[in-house]
């Protein structure tokens, strides 16, 4: 053996505690590592390519409290001894006979759930798909490593009949795997991974992949690299030319799919329903090394999946949510505030239909209780309802630290509380004005603030929605307060998604036109009457209840642009059409204002 | 109460009975499987067996999320339709069968297996019906007292999916009808009540009021008394839940007998009793 990096359950790689052994298999000694209870429910983490096992030590260090959790260097990786000679060494075969021996000496009873990545996940795909493995793996987390008998069958449909589409799609696949290419030339990449590759690749991931610095990658990173090219040049022509024919998974699949991967298309999955019967699918907004960017989204994805197919399952909650939205947002902890009644509401109904977790805040608590239940019937695995005012700083502090400790932190937040304030500026006093920023401004600021700190703190993406509305680049001389607020709203999400775009948290603005809700029947008229107020709520209740939009699909425009991305999202074509006016006829937008509301 | 006023309410209420008798022996039988056609056939047939010769309107079965009428455009996506019922589907039976001259229209909500949301749905559907009683006692406008219904719908969550029927109606008047040897319908409602219904709109128009009730303002009214069949409809996301029976609106000055339902043997109300 030739190197020693990290000592005996070495802290320096980050797989503090780990118990240590050494399996004996076909020549070479590979160094495994567990974590856990061993009466808990196994899980193997199996590393990719130029990796070792200490890739895997934040999420294993999250599974291990739930699961025994087990890793093992891959052969000629990390501290397991390499085959000699190495041409020939590292077949698809000899692999999967390191597998059964690991699983067999750390879990002799009973199957593991595998998990792999990159690599790892193209060796677990043939451990899955063979016969002699049936009966030992209960379930397979598959991240960024295709099947390369899928990928062979894949390319052979689309050079067999390439339509432009598909042609594009091989095209577009084939310009991301440069490396594949350059890794079956000989010598060469083991010099430059020994040489300089070596030396600056932590830098490279710090850079182009944003992986934190610190312990990882370890110090066996230029031999592993330069072993692990016979991965390639044993396995990938050979497979690609002569795919097998039977790759069927004969254990449930669950695959996440990160969308920012420099080096798989998405594209190479879709297909996979017919290797793979059940195929969950997650989607995560990351780039490719997610074991190390994402791990607190990977371990609950996994714990989730690896406790549906232990023994028995979950207990039914009925029908599991299932679409795109749920192969993004399933899990993920989603806080909407104004969640009592209208756009709010809705939204939270959209994401408990996705299968997300939901705090439902609002001053009216019974509301947002109701919320909340409905939430946990329509596919929320768990609901929760926060009374708050959004105006008020020190509760939404109090409100910003309880999520933390009891829910964790929030994936997506959505700042949606907001009240209606209409009447001209001359009769609008400060108390009005005090009244409407409170809640409109301050109550995003103080979402943005508090969560989107925890957000950032943590490291691990996210995204933040504020609900805007046309107003926000529609004057009239109705709404000045409103509007006002609006425009802020509208400038604070921009400015933050300036700000946060590095650190792979997203900001988008929703302006909505008239949306049939209960804003109407609440909303402050200045300078009238008590009388005439009413009649007026009443007017305006009619009016935008014959406009009749459902906040149901603004809440669809929210879930969307949070899948995109999307910076400012009007929605209703009224609000698109001013967003247009806004740009290219600011002077029809003008004489617009002027307009008398028909009250 | 006089003795011809107690016979009439005795008719409407055995008719009821049978009506709701009849829903409960189809949704016995519902398997898997089974179409909307198939579901309302059974329940034609069941009521023939029984000497329905006549109807208000030919029975409706709605599946799945036709129960919230998702995607509903035009007045025709109301007839039964091919969909087939599957486990933990919720489905809606509405019918309206005219026997020995007595009309009744019912609607009732089942679902094949277990469902908790649609168990949620049944359940806040008592507040309506407590509500709406109430308020017809109180005189108020059937206007208001929609509107009312809509916002406790909004409160709970809900959608109004009765807005969906012609006129976006919670409840129509119902009357007696002519027997006649032949009983011809169009687009499924029977010609003898149609005629009804249109004389009442007629009169009703003359003398400000309208036997649709409806979010609209003709219906700015006070309760006009006679029998009328609600049916409030909850939506929630591709669920629909509804009860239909008849409100006996009567002029008496007592509240209690100004109003009430005629029957409180049914089974959304029995399932409610229970449920405490
Ligand atoms: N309805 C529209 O036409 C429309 C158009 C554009 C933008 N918007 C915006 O959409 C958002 C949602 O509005 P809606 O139409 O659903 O209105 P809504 O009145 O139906 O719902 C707003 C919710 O926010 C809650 N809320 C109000 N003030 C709060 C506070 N201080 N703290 C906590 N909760 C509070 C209310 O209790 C209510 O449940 C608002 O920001 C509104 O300005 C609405």
């Amino acid at each position: 053996m030739s190197n020693g990096a990290g000592g005996a359950g070495g802290t320096d790689t980050g797989l503090a505690g780990a118990r240590e052994r050494w399996v004996r298999t076909g020549g070479i000694e590979l160094c495994v590592a567990e974590l856990g209870d061993p009466a808990r429910p196994t899980v193997l983490l199996v590393h990719g390519y130029p990796d070792s096992k200490e890739v895997w030590s934040q999420v294993a260090g999250r599974l291990a409290d739930r699961f025994h959790v087990v890793l093992y260097d891959v052969r000629g990786h990390g501290r397991s001894t390499a085959p000699v000679p190495l041409r020939g060494g590292f077949t698809l075969e000899k692999l999967t006979d390191d597998f059964l021996a690991v699983a067999d000496a750390v879990s002799p009873d009973r199957p593991v759930h595998l998990v792999g990545h990159d690599w790892g996940s193209v060796q677990s795909w043939e451990f899955v798909t063979v016969a002699r493995t049936e009966g030992r793996i209960a379930s397979f987390t598959s991240m960024s490593g295709p099947s390369l008998d899928h990928l062979g069958h894949w390319i052979k449909q689309r050079a067999a009949r390439p339509t432009p589409r598909r042609a594009g799609q091989l095209l577009g696949q084939g310009a991301k795997s440069w490396y594949i290419y350059l890794l079956h030339t000989p010598v060469l990449p083991e010099l430059a991974w020994r040489g300089p590759l070596g030396k600056r690749w932590p830098k490279i991931l710090q850079r182009i992949e944003k992986i934190p610095g610190g312990t990882y990658p370890t110090s066996s990173l230029p031999q592993d690299a330069a072993h692990g090219a016979w991965l390639y040049r044993d396995n990938v022509r050979a497979r690609l030319r002569r795919p097998r024919t039977d790759a069927y998974a004969h254990a449930p699949v669950q695959l996440i799919t990160p969308t920012g991967d420099a080096f798989l298309s998405e594209r190479l999955y879709d297909d996979l329903e017919q290797w793979a019967p059940h195929l969950v699918r997650r989607t995560l907004p990351a780039k490719h090394w997610v074991p190390r960017t994402r791990p607190d989204q990977l371990a609950s994805w996994i714990g989730d999946f690896v406790m549906a197919h232990e023994d028995g399952g979950l207990p039914d909650r009925g029908a599991a949510p299932s679409g795109p939205y749920a192969e993004r947002f399933g899990g993920q902890l989603v806080l909407v505030t104004g969640a009592a009644g209208g756009i709010g509401r809705a939204t939270a109904f959209a994401f408990a239909e996705a299968g997300a977790r939901i705090v439902a805040v609002d001053r009216d608590a019974e509301g947002a209780a109701r919320t909340a239940e409905l939430a946990r019937l329509i596919g929320a695995p768990d609901a929760w309802a926060e009374p708050a005012d959004v105006g008020d700083g020190q509760a939404m502090e109090r409100l910003a630290e309880k999520v933390a400790t009891e829910y964790g932190i929030v994936d997506v937040l959505v700042n949606n509380a907001g009240i209606g304030l209409s009447g001209a500026f001359l009769d609008t006093t400060a108390e009005d004005w005090k009244k409407v920023l409170d809640v409109n401004l301050w109550g995003v600021i103080h979402g943005c603030r508090l969560f989107g700190k925890q957000m950032a703190e943590r490291g691990q993406g996210g995204h933040i929605v504020n609900i805007a509305s046309a107003a926000a680049y529609q004057p009239s001389k109705a709404l000045p307060a409103y509007s006002t607020s609006k425009a802020a709203v509208l400038m604070l999400s921009e400015c933050l998604r300036a700000e946060l775009a590095g650190q792979g948290i997203g900001v988008s603005a929703i302006c909505p036109g008239f949306v049939n809700t209960n804003i109407t029947s609440t909303a402050h008229f200045t300078g009238v009457s008590v009388e005439e107020e009413e009649r007026r709520r009443k007017k305006t209740s009619r009016l935008y209840g014959l406009r009749n939009y459902p906040p149901e699909k603004v809440a669809d425009a929210v879930l969307r642009a949070v899948v995109r991305n999307q910076a400012v999202v009007p929605v209703t074509p009224e609000a698109r059409g001013a967003r247009l006016l806004s740009r290219f006829a600011p002077g029809a937008l003008r004489a617009l204002a002027r307009v008398e509301p028909p009250l | 109460m006089t003795d011809a006023r107690t016979a009439e309410l005795r008719g409407f209420k055995e008719v009821q009975r049978l009506a709701y008798a009849c829903a409960e022996a189809v949704a016995a039988r519902l398997r898997p499987g089974v179409t909307e056609r198939e579901a309302a056939r059974m329940q034609r047939e069941w009521l023939r067996a029984r000497g329905v010769r006549d109807w208000f309107h030919l029975p409706f079965a709605w599946f799945g999320d036709r129960t919230a009428f998702a995607g509903f455009r035009i007045p025709l996506q109301f007839f039964p339709t091919g969909r087939r019922l599957e486990a933990g589907m919720p489905f809606i039976l509405d019918l309206a069968p005219v026997h020995r001259g007595f009309t009744a229209d019912v609607g009732y909500s089942g679902c094949l297996g277990p469902n908790r949301l649609h168990g949620k749905l049944l359940a806040d559907l008592e507040a309506h019906r407590e509500l709406i009683l109430r308020e017809v006692r109180e005189r108020r406008s059937l206007r208001e007292i929609y509107e009312d219904v809509d916002r406790l719908m909004v409160r709970q969550g809900y959608a109004n999916r009765h807005r969906a029927y012609p006129f976006g109606v919670i409840a129509h008047k119902i009357d007696r009808v002519k027997e006649r040897r032949w009983s011809p319908h169009v687009f499924g409602f029977g010609t003898q009540s149609l005629k009804g219904l249109a004389g009442d709109a007629l009169h009703g128009h003359r003398d400000g009021w309208s036997p649709l009730w409806s979010p609209y303002r003709f219906s700015d009214h006070p309760p006009k008394p006679g029998l009328w069949a609600v049916e409030p409809h909850l939506g929630f996301r591709g669920t629909g839940a509804k009860f239909e029976e008849i409100l006996v609106v009567t002029d008496s000055r007592d509240p209690e007998q100004s109003a009430f339902w005629l029957d409180d043997d049914l089974p959304h109300v029995r399932r409610w009793a229970e449920a405490v």
